[in-house]
């Protein structure tokens, strides 16, 4: 069984150090790698001195653009799991086994690490807590079940998924796209709890501002993928 | 009205002229410019021809023969537009997917250097 952890990181250099740590305490032995979309600080530097492999892409890809590109090597290296942890050190590495064990267990080909199943901890703002609300009464009638934490990047795929997810991803703001890409497909995803902690450093991408945007480009994601044309993207 | 329908006349003379001037500093491709001639040579003909106009007009069911000008004019830019979003959106694809596949390489090659230096040693 060939496992790999990936973490897109951008100007990440104040956290992914410790994250990369964390991830080999965790899972010693472990492939890591980072995907560096065009950081312009030491993030590549320190994730290759904390030990991780580093996948540089040459200009600035947005999230979605820049986990593809960890997803297709990871598929062209022969991987069986891929697990997405973020660079920015909100999730606990600890819950890594746990989502590995859900793959390997329930045979589905996503599993998506929640704040809000039985037993997760996790605190999370007022307004990103209202966007989840939102895409969790968006996302039932499309997914046919419910979902708790359709924001969530910790998310481990099977090879099945791999494969999907290295040929179409959406590109910007992945997390609740990929759930209907998924579904497109009548692939299987379950959640399992873990822990969501604060950022260690850095900002993060989405601002107060930004959170209208983000809703309202992911609401299009959303219908554009329920309505996509297969044979479109090559 | 002719006075407007002149100066339609001359934006249009000036977008072809404009367009032809571009393809030939290669500033804009040939096949992106089809559309752009396409509507300056339509507007410029419709600017001159005022049958034309009152036929377009009395289609549309308007009885200000500038007016359904405008409204063609508007419609073909429009089109355009929409055109060079498509464009725009497939050069976007093409632009990440070309960049993750140079991201890989490079890290092939980085891993085979490593591979080939170990083996020196």
């Amino acid at each position: 069984m060939k496992l790999l952890i990936l973490i897109p990181a951008f100007n990440e250099e104040g956290a992914v150090g410790s994250v990369i740590g964390e991830v080999h305490a965790a899972m010693p032995g472990v492939d890591v790698l980072v995907v560096d979309d065009c950081s312009e600080d030491a993030t590549r530097h320190v994730a290759r001195a904390a030990g991780a492999r580093v996948l540089s892409v040459p200009h600035h890809l947005g999230l979605g653009g820049c986990v593809q590109a960890g997803y297709r090597l990871a598929f062209e290296l022969g991987y069986d799991y891929v697990i997405r942890v973020d660079g920015d050190g909100q999730h606990d590495p600890r819950d890594i086994p746990n989502v590995l064990e859900a793959l390997e267990r329930e045979q589905c080909e996503m599993v998506i690490g929640s704040r809000f199943v039985d037993g997760a901890q996790g605190q999370t703002s007022f307004v990103r807590a209202m966007g989840i609300h939102f895409f969790r009464a968006v996302l039932r009638p499309i997914l046919g079940r419910p979902v708790r934490d359709p924001t969530s990047g910790f998310v481990g795929v099977n090879r099945t998924a791999l494969a999907l997810f290295s040929r179409s991803f959406p590109l910007e703001y992945p997390e609740i796209e990929a759930l209907v890409v998924l579904q497109r497909k009548r692939f299987r995803f379950v959640e399992v709890p873990c822990r969501m902690r604060p950022r260690r450093a850095g900002r993060s991408t989405i601002t107060a501002v930004k959170s209208l945007y983000y809703i309202a480009h992911v609401l299009l994601g959303v219908m554009v993928n329920v309505l996509k044309f297969e044979g479109r993207r090559k | 009205m002719d006075r407007l329908m002149n100066v339609v006349a001359v934006l249009s003379a000036l977008l072809i002229v404009l367009v032809l001037l571009s393809i030939r500093r290669a500033h804009i491709r040939v096949e992106y410019s089809g559309s752009w001639l396409a509507a300056g040579v339509l507007l410029l003909a419709l600017s001159r021809f005022r049958a034309l106009q009152d036929w377009i007009a009395s289609t549309l069911g308007l009885t200000d023969a500038p007016l359904a000008v405008l409204m063609v004019a508007g419609s073909l830019f429009l089109v355009v537009l929409y055109r060079s979003s498509m464009v725009l959106s497939n050069l976007k694809d093409s632009n990440i997917a070309l960049a993750q596949k140079v991201a890989i390489l490079e890290f092939q090659i980085g891993s085979l250097d490593e591979k080939v230096k170990a083996t020196a040693r």
